[in-house]
């Protein structure tokens, strides 16, 4: 069976966030880049199963050259190989593009991905890939099972869940609690150096929507703190003064 | 040209998501000197769809496949897109909830359409472009993003739009069939499995919620949780250790791995507010916290506090919510 893993390049979870004084891009001084959380179980699920029925598990990143620290670090937790699409990352739809030309061409029968790519959390490319490719996505997936070429997926919807039934091959996009990410081990990192990581130029159109401005949210006002022996004081004022009860 | 909305129903109501949905759609179809109709998925009754008036929609489109009841990403991205093609419809506009996203992104390949998700506001026309403001860095930040082209797509972040009320306005409810075939059906789940939820209320869509953290101790505490909850009519969620140890079901617990609510009462219980905690809720348009510890960094990102013991304050607390009642 071959896997497809699709891996985005993101600031670190405690990364605090701050933007170039045009506010048109992120400062990305002192901020240590890492694998989507999300696509850490993407990737440890695919090895799971790779280790279960065997086959071959291959990531993917859409990014320049300074990603592959982070592509490297996929290998080490298990990947095979890798390929890397040479070009910035600038919409969904240009990523989903370039996960769909490069499946189409190595013929996978499992695309997984995260959930949402933690920075623009578009929660969107799973759906472009699936519809570029002409098969179905499932998304978000808290369970993935396979058994032969059909696949059984526990998808989760406002309020429950849905278990859901597809043949290979298919998109599916995934969060916790699929299972426990790996983290890479010494003989990992060491034999990560010599796997094969392919470097590919990006085809397709060009992006469809573009980033004008950031800006941060508004500040908070400072807490009003109520003492804890008048706590009830608190429900009068969230009912007189904030108006939300 | 018109502007199409997709509105989620769920035991033949409306999704409150869904009416902010209608809301949004209508004043941009007002912006634009145009209309908005609806689209029906889900388990919907004309009654309520009718009701949409209220929110400035005109006319209902709604297939009665009993098929559709349950979410299935191949017919109701069909449906969708027949919708859009019979109405002309040069924006579409959808809620970024499990649905809306996973249909929002396959219809913009299909119809060739720019799409944003996580969208907070109504779009601005700069300088002849169309800009929306959207949610990024997981809450952390914002940005104006330009939608190019034709036709776009608007998915709409929960509580970011107030329902309209114009009372009495109808819409009207018009059949509608896309012709769906079982393989527009291939993906339609096995079973659903809905979750027991504590008072009945969905934590996603929930406009107030109590959330327990590690302060809480044990999940033999959480009735102080629950009951709290249910004196103010809100959801119960919790931190992502609280769902690692199984003390809540995962579906509880929010934050950057977990999920985003942005309801206008978020209380915080024992919750230290560690940064991708925070992530999870800081959209919330009021947050309190209650801790022990006066350093606990949630103070910084709190509306309200109350620096004490959980199992001293949450009792107080749900006696004055009861008094108040
Ligand atoms: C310097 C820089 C600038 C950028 N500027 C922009 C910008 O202006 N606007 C913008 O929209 N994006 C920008 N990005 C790209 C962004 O990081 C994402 O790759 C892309 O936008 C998809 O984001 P999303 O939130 O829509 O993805 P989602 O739909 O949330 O992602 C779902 C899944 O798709 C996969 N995926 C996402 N991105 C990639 C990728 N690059 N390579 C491989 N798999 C991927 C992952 O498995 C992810 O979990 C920039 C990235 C960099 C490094
Ligand atoms: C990649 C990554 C992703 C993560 N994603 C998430 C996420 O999505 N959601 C999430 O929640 N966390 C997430 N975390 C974990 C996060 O960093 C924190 O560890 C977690 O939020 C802490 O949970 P807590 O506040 O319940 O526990 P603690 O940090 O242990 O805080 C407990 C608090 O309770 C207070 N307390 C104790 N006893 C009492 C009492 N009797 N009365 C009042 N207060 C009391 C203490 O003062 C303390 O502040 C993530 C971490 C990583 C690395």
């Amino acid at each position: 069976m071959k896997f497809l893993v699709c891996i985005s390049n993101v600031p670190d979870t405690t990364t605090k966030i701050t933007f170039t004084p045009d506010n048109k891009e992120l400062n990305k001084a002192g901020v240590q880049f890492v694998i989507n959380p999300w696509d850490e179980y993407a990737l440890t699920r695919a090895i799971e199963l790779k280790e279960k029925l065997g086959g071959n598990v291959t990531v993917l990143n859409v990014g320049e050259a300074d990603t592959e620290p982070n592509i490297r670090k996929a290998l080490a937790i298990g990947a095979d190989d890798a390929i890397r699409v040479n070009a910035k990352p600038t919409d969904a739809f240009f990523v989903a593009q370039q996960i769909a030309a490069a499946a189409k061409e190595g013929g996978y029968d499992i695309i997984l991905m995260g959930k949402e790519s933690i920075d623009y959390n578009g929660f969107q490319v799973h759906g472009m890939v699936g519809e570029l490719l002409g098969i179905p996505t499932v998304a978000p997936a808290i369970k993935l099972d396979v058994e032969g070429n059909t696949a059984t997926l526990e998808r989760e919807i406002e309020g429950g869940k849905e278990i859901v039934e597809v043949a290979t091959p298919f998109v599916v996009s995934c969060q916790e609690p699929m299972c426990e990410p790996r983290i890479p081990n010494m003989r990992g990192i060491m034999t990560a150096r010599t796997k094969p990581l392919k470097v590919v130029e990006p085809t397709g159109e060009a992006a469809r929507t573009q980033v004008t401005a950031f800006a941060l949210p508004p500040k908070k006002q400072g807490v009003k703190l109520i003492p804890a022996e008048s706590a009830g004081d608190l429900i009068k004022l969230l009912r007189n003064e904030a108006k939300v009860i | 040209m018109s502007v199409l909305v997709v509105v989620e129903c769920d035991n033949g109501e409306v999704k409150k998501s869904s009416l902010e949905v209608a809301s949004y759609g209508s004043q941009v179809a007002q912006m634009l000197g145009t209309t908005a109709t609806a689209v029906a998925v889900g388990e919907a009754t004309e009654a309520n769809l009718a009701t949409l008036g209220e929110q400035g929609i005109s006319k209902v489109l709604h297939d009665n496949d009993s098929r559709l009841k349950d979410f299935v990403n191949g017919a109701y991205t069909k449906l969708i897109a027949a919708a859009a093609q019979q109405e002309s419809a040069q924006i579409i506009v959808l809620a970024n909830s499990n649905i809306g996203a996973a249909v929002g992104s396959r219809l913009s390949v299909r119809l060739q359409a720019s799409l944003a998700t996580n969208v907070v506001e109504l779009p601005k026309m700069d300088g002849g472009q169309f800009v929306v403001k959207r949610g990024a860095f997981s809450g952390k930040a914002f940005s104006d993003v330009i939608l190019s082209g034709e036709r776009k797509i608007i998915a709409v972040k929960k509580n970011s739009m107030e329902p309209l009320h114009n009372a009495g306005q109808t819409a009207t409810v018009e059949q509608f069939s896309a012709q769906l075939t079982d393989a527009d059906f291939a993906d339609a789940p096995k079973q659903v499995i809905m979750q027991e939820q504590a008072g009945g209320i969905l934590l996603p869509e929930a406009d107030k919620v109590v959330s327990g953290g590690r302060g809480m101790k044990g999940p033999e505490n959480w009735n102080l949780i629950e009951d709290l909850a249910k004196a103010l009519g809100a959801a119960t969620a919790c931190s992502k250790p609280v769902s690692d140890v199984d003390w809540r079901p995962h579906h509880e617990h929010v934050g950057q791995t977990g999920i985003t609510v942005s309801p206008n009462l978020y209380i915080a219980c024992g919750i230290s507010g560690a940064i991708q905690h925070l992530a999870g809720v800081n959209s919330s348009k009021v947050i309190v916290v209650i801790n022990k510890d006066p350093e606990a960094p949630f103070f910084k990102a709190a509306d309200y506090g109350i620096v004490g013991d959980v199992f001293d304050v949450l009792p107080k607390l749900t006696q004055a919510v009861k008094e108040l009642n």
